[in-house]
């Protein structure tokens, strides 16, 4: 019989594990099951450009089911929880898929309702989130009525999805507002619950730096207790206040509602915690997860959910030979940084070493780590092909590997 | 990471003054934790302090402020009155426990 693996989500890291284990496995060795809400899978750093009209809704999705290989399964279906005793999933459609190895893979949902008067006056009409696709096409238009006033970029809290996304959004909205000629009508402010401009401090005191060329204003350790649309203004939990003309937030972010429903397969968030370094589960052997659905000490990010994949595939493999799990999994992340004007940074990092400056080996000849140049942005902009072509389908991507290189980075950088 | 004496236990800390090694901590070292952060512990903080501790120890891992607020009887609001800027980060390293994860 079959080996039956079911796999939760069918973004980043559920269609390139799924990918990744169909070719491990013929189609009598094991049946491959995804789950999705729905059929449409975003390219997700995308979305910060919709905002801006850098990139169109339709350019960044695309249908879920067209990403697999074949004898991939897909439901279209939402979860209503796993029976972890029984090892099978229960759809909201009335389903039950039994599992050898289930994969947690559903990401996190946005919960803007959680913090109070986020959801009232206001929202979605000076408040907006770009986070989801509604709310990036409807800042986008936003943007273009916004002729002057302050812009205030909010983190609620964390943990978020790709940490540096606010940081770039600021920075885009920079040098959007300089090309529209009207940035000295403008004040932006970036207001973070972190004490510094990002989590890591030799990277906080770079981007610190950028935030001041920008003329960006940053506020540290302020954690938003309630939004006053009408008045205008976020309100800390210590009673400070910061008025906007434009609130540009970052919501509450948690795991997937089955998580939550599923008695003690999450954390009070819903994500899933794991062994950090094989990605299975601690409430069961047969359970893995991987991407912004696993709580791992590291960021949520679209590159820390493939390196994940790649020893999460050969994990689910090994634990259904009955050989032992394979740790290597190092924490590596590896992001492009926009800074606007054509430019980004790079940093590359894991879950010892903190992103440093230096230069990162790539296919392509090395690129600057933690420093603007025109390279960093191409490169960006080249990973959504390769994110379609080859990041999904399951290849190894040329020169980049799941381990964080500690070659060409300095490790003892002089502060700027 | 650095061993020092705190109320006459030697303790190892972190660069932030984490407690490396939960087990090292006692009510002593955490009033002179407190202390080193200008805070002076009234039966609340240690209410708040306590639950963060025992959360701990039972599943790996620090509650967040979210939860904080919601499970440990103390508000949010009251949370932010108790340990200025950072209750979670603050009580955590009173507590003797590492820095909450969510700051990644």
């Amino acid at each position: 019989m079959p080996q039956r693996i079911v796999i939760l989500g069918g973004g980043t890291g559920g269609t390139m594990v799924a990918n990744r284990l169909r070719r491990v496995y013929s189609a009598s060795e094991a049946t491959i099951s995804v789950v999705d809400r729905d059929d449409r899978h975003v390219y997700q750093p995308g979305l910060l450009f919709v905002p801006f009209g850098l990139a169109r809704v339709e350019d960044i999705v695309r249908p879920r089911r067209r990403q697999f290989r074949r004898d991939v399964n897909f439901y279209e279906s939402e979860v209503e929880q796993v029976d972890l005793d029984e090892h099978r999933v229960e759809l909201a459609d009335g389903t039950r898929l039994p599992y050898d190895v289930l994969i947690v893979a559903t990401g996190v949902r946005l919960q803007p309702e959680e913090t109070e008067g986020l959801t009232g006056d206001g929202w979605r009409e000076r408040m907006f989130t770009f986070y989801d696709v509604p709310g990036a096409e409807q800042l986008a238009a936003a943007l273009e009525r916004f002729d002057g006033g302050r812009l205030v970029v909010n983190i609620v809290d964390l943990p978020i999805k790709c940490p540096v996304a606010p940081l770039e959004f600021a920075f885009l909205a920079d040098a959007y507002f300089t090309e529209r000629g009207i940035r000295a009508d403008v004040d932006i402010a970036y207001v973070t619950p972190l004490d510094a401009a990002f989590t890591k401090p030799v990277a906080a005191e770079r981007l610190a730096g950028l935030l001041e060329e920008k003329h960006i204003e940053l506020v540290t350790e302020f954690s938003v207790g309630e939004v006053d649309g009408a008045g205008g203004k976020i309100v800390s939990w210590d009673e400070r206040e910061e008025p906007f003309d434009l609130l540009v937030t970052v919501p509450l972010h948690a795991g997937a509602g089955y998580v939550s429903r599923t008695e003690g397969l999450g954390d009070d968030l819903g994500f899933v915690p794991v062994d950090p370094h094989t990605l299975q589960s601690r409430v069961r052997p047969n359970v893995f997860a991987l991407g912004d659905a696993a709580g791992v000490p590291i960021s949520k990010a679209g590159s820390v959910t493939h390196f994940e994949g790649e020893v999460l595939t050969e994990n689910v493999r090994r634990f259904l030979a009955g050989e032992e799990l394979d740790a290597s999994y190092d924490g590596h992340a590896n992001c492009f940084i926009e800074t606007g004007f054509g430019k980004a940074l790079l940093i590359d990092f894991n879950y010892e070493t903190e992103p440093l400056p230096g230069r990162f080996p790539s296919a392509v000849g090395p690129l600057p780590l933690l420093k603007e140049s025109r390279l960093n942005h191409l490169g960006k902009l080249m990973f959504q092909w390769l994110y379609w072509h080859a990041l999904l389908p399951g290849r190894d991507l040329p020169g980049i590997s799941a381990q964080m290189p500690s070659h060409g980075k300095e490790h003892h950088p002089e502060h700027v | 990471m650095t061993t020092t004496e705190i109320a006459g236990t030697p303790v190892e800390r972190d660069a932030e003054g984490f407690l490396v090694d939960p087990s090292q901590w006692t009510r002593e070292v955490a009033e002179e934790i407190a202390r080193e952060n200008g805070i002076e512990l009234t039966p609340a903080h240690w209410q708040v302090v306590q639950f963060m501790r025992n959360r701990y120890l039972e599943t790996g891992s620090a509650p967040s402020i979210r939860s904080l607020g919601k499970e440990s009887g103390v508000p949010i609001k009251e949370l932010y009155q108790l340990f200025p800027k950072g209750p979670a980060k603050l009580a955590a390293k009173i507590g003797g426990i590492p820095k909450p994860r969510g700051c990644i």
